[in-house]
């Protein structure tokens, strides 16, 4: 490796590693070091990550720019936040966290690079980040090949499980079933309408969800249909579900789409004080975006609305207005992407140490009672243990929470009957 | 210009120092990891190659060149797909042996078409001729009506759209918005070590050096003069006897067949492939690519491409938030005050003096003072 190639990425890290083993033998005059109790540097990284006996690197991959921003803003925020929390706790066994943050720029392969970027040029010892299918797609190749660990926060269509993965949003059987069989015993639905994004996660979503209508909730479909990313046009669609008249509309419409199908869904008449509509895409930032009026009524179905009233949550909503401001908004996603950096400092003190290879093996059985949402645990497969709740949009933008489960549900990524 | 000579000898010299450049300095001075995102930016080095000969000499204006890059690519991609989707790879799926968006998406047996990109001679026939085809197809379509200029250039991007919808929406035979990942081996031999990425970036300077030199003869063979001709008076050109159609067709396949040529080395290169290649948004950064370098200089887009590419990784590194608007700002700022590109500050300011400094050396004029910058062209 030349200097010029990495000019301004590793030589800085390069002198801070001078700077620290120069410091080792000053080390012996401090009686009071802070972090003489740290484990030994070469003790707890073996395998050459960024970790000096004060600092440990990590990285933080999300879209800065791009239509993904505007979604992977709160992950940005909530990971800056825990981060700087962990470090006012006295770190990670001892030593403080910094970041390098990049931008993958909502763009796939820039993803990929990145994250080899972070893996190869800056041997971060974790990365929190991804937030669609396809940029995870992209950049798991890479972590498996590099052994890297990724914190993956969003809620995902599951069928994937990697060594070199934690994934801390729920899987598409634990965000879904459980809403259907609420909806199904509550409103004696029968008959359901899905609409979603054209894309691998709504796809795969309602194929679970038909599959679980059919076979178990013994209901029918009376409609499925699919809009490409980016649509602004739903009126055939809205017209069929006039027709139909199904007893429960189900939608996974992302991003900025989910405007105009909930202004044109109220325009055509279509109240969802009446007609009930269960969504799996719908968080507080999207409301941000489509007007809390314009979706007053509608349930949604995941693990973490912000108005959870616990002693954690309690805690961590004033943190994060205190950190970015009284009006941001913390949805589903932003709170899992919280968890990444607590779960992986708990899991290195689990193992005793840095290596990636030793972290995976040490997740499983990992808890974090700290979590927003309450209580999550780390499953043999890296997914999480989690509840999930219902809750009922407000006027104020807010969710009202209707029904949670009672105990923690399993994830189950490859879901036998489903597929 | 009546010989048709490759290259005159200033060229020659332009040739040998990027030759240089490419072969000796960048591998020597970069580790791999950047050197790997070197052979990314060279890929689209090919497409801007492909622009100069069909914008800056032939005067179309693609904004479709992103359809034929991401042929090209999606060819390489499904054979080393299919590769990759062994049976003894894919045995958690419901059904194993097919690539694993298939499974995802409920098919249970491989498309027809997949299944001749089980050959790689087959799939190396398909990257050149499948976009080649569609090219001659759009080509024959609209120049034969005599569409032309903007329209064309709305018409390929219509195309460009139409092309990222169609991938986006048949995700059970594309691999939809995620596009297709994770790919492993050609002819079991594993890609992705960086031994593997050294090859195939020296494979990839290669195969750029002769689609250079085919540029080079279409420029300096009388078929370029041609084009030229073509581009400043069509007219005239037809009432010589020319038909103008036809030359149109070549160039624009050429350029569709050197863009492709870029797509499979893409996929080669990072083990990837997905719409957001084929679209208008990169295909109109291609033609920025092309216009930063210089339109009419086939050495000043590879330099044009590799510059804007860098400055995009390097912003984006440094700026995470703010890079775009860095960007941005490069491109206004060459457009306005350097209308052609890089190669137009070269020619315009650099080489008249490095020819005086060499004149006043010499006590005899110059007799390869080139008739190339007369037409436009400075070369490098």
């Amino acid at each position: 490796m030349s200097d010029e190639a990495n000019k301004g990425l590793l030589s800085p890290l390069r002198r801070k590693l001078l700077m620290g083993m120069a410091a080792v033998p000053a080390l012996t005059m401090l009686p009071r070091a802070s972090f003489a109790q740290a484990p030994a540097t070469s003790a707890v990284n073996t395998t050459g990550l960024a970790v000096t006996d004060t600092e440990v690197t990590v990285g933080i991959l999300h879209s800065a720019t791009g239509t993904m921003a505007i979604s992977e803003t709160g992950s940005i925020e909530a990971e800056k936040l825990a981060i700087e929390q962990i470090n006012a706790m006295g770190g990670v066994l001892g030593r403080k966290i910094k970041f390098i943050q990049e931008d993958g720029a909502s763009d796939w392969p820039t993803f990929a690079e990145k994250a080899k970027k972070l893996l190869v040029n800056d041997k971060v010892a974790a990365i929190m980040g991804c937030w669609t299918s396809a940029s995870r797609k992209a950049v798991l190749p890479v972590m498996e090949q590099y052994n890297g660990m990724l914190y993956y926060p969003t809620f995902y269509e599951g069928l994937e499980q990697s060594k070199n993965v934690i994934y801390t949003g729920q899987e598409a059987t634990q965000q879904i079933l459980a809403g259907l069989n609420w909806i199904a015993k509550e409103k004696g639905a029968k008959t359901f309408f899905f609409i979603g994004s054209d894309y691998i996660w709504p796809r795969t979503s309602n194929k679970i969800a038909r599959k679980h209508v059919e076979n178990v909730l013994k209901g029918k479909v009376v409609g499925e249909e699919y809009y490409a990313l980016g649509s602004t046009q739903f009126n055939s669609v809205i017209n069929k579900i006039k027709l139909t008249k199904p007893d429960v509309i189900f939608t996974d419409v992302v991003g900025g789409s989910n405007v105009a199908f909930y202004k044109q869904l109220k325009a055509a008449g279509i109240d969802l004080a009446k007609q009930p509509l269960l969504t799996i895409s719908v968080t507080e930032d999207e409301i941000d975006g489509i007007g809390g009026e314009n979706i007053a009524g509608a349930y949604a179905c995941m693990k973490y609305f912000q108005s959870l009233d616990n002693a954690n949550n309690k805690a961590f909503v004033p943190a994060f207005k205190k950190a970015w401001g009284e009006k941001t908004v913390i949805g589903d996603v932003t709170q899992a992407a919280y968890l990444g950096p607590w779960l992986w400092k708990l899991t290195v003190e689990k193992a005793g140490s840095f290596d990636v290879d030793k972290i995976a093996a040490a997740s499983p059985g990992v808890e974090f009672k700290g979590a927003p949402e309450g209580y999550v645990r780390i499953h043999e497969n890296h997914h999480l243990w989690s509840k999930t709740r219902v809750g009922r949009a407000k006027l104020d933008g807010q969710f009202e929470l209707i029904y949670e489960t009672a105990d923690l549900v399993e994830p189950d990524p490859f879901p036998k009957g489903y597929q | 210009m009546t010989d048709n000579r490759f290259f005159n000898r200033s060229e020659l010299i332009g040739i040998l120092v990027l030759a240089v450049f490419l072969v000796v300095v960048l591998p020597l001075t970069l580790d791999v990891f950047r050197l790997n995102l070197v052979a990314k930016y060279l890929t689209y080095a090919f497409v801007a190659l492909g622009l100069v000969i069909c914008w800056g000499y032939g005067g179309i204006l693609s904004l479709g060149q992103g359809v034929f890059f991401g042929l090209g690519g999606y060819c390489m991609a499904m054979f080393l797909k299919l590769e990759a989707s062994s049976v003894e790879n894919t045995k958690i799926q419901s059904t194993p042996g097919i690539p694993d968006f298939m499974d995802w998406n409920q098919i249970t047996a491989l498309p027809f078409f997949w299944k001749p990109f089980n050959s790689l001679t087959f799939t190396i026939a398909a990257i050149i001729l499948v976009p080649g085809i569609f090219a001659w197809i759009i080509g024959t379509a609209m120049f034969k009506r005599r569409v032309g200029g903007t329209y064309f250039a709305i018409i390929t991007q219509a195309v460009a759209a139409i092309m990222t919808i169609l991938i986006v929406g048949q995700q059970g035979y594309t691999g939809g918005i995620n596009g297709m990942t994770d790919l492993r081996t050609l002819k079991g031999w594993d890609i992705r070590p960086d031994h593997a990425k050294i090859v195939l970036y020296f494979f990839e300077v290669g195969c750029l050096f002769v689609c250079i030199m085919i540029a080079q003869f279409v420029r300096h063979s009388k078929l370029g003069r041609i084009l030229v001709a073509m581009r400043e008076k069509e007219d005239r050109v037809r009432f010589s006897g020319y038909s103008v159609a036809n030359f149109k067709i070549f160039a624009f396949c050429i350029a569709a067949m050197f863009a492709a040529i870029g797509g499979a080395m893409f996929a080669l290169n990072v083990g990837f492939m997905s719409p957001s290649f084929v679209g208008i948004v990169p295909s109109i950064e291609m033609v920025i690519y092309t216009a930063v370098g210089g339109r009419l200089s086939i050495l000043g887009a590879i330099y044009g491409t590799l510059l804007v590419s860098f400055a995009k990784t390097s912003l984006s590194e440094t700026f995470p938030e703010l890079w775009l608007f860095g960007l941005g700002g490069l491109f206004i700022a060459v457009v306005l005050a350097f209308p052609n590109g890089l190669a137009g500050i070269w020619g315009d300011y650099v080489q008249p003096r490095i020819d005086r400094l060499i004149a006043s050396r010499k006590s005899k004029p110059d007799g390869w003072t080139d008739s190339s910058v007369a037409d436009g062209a400075p070369a490098e």
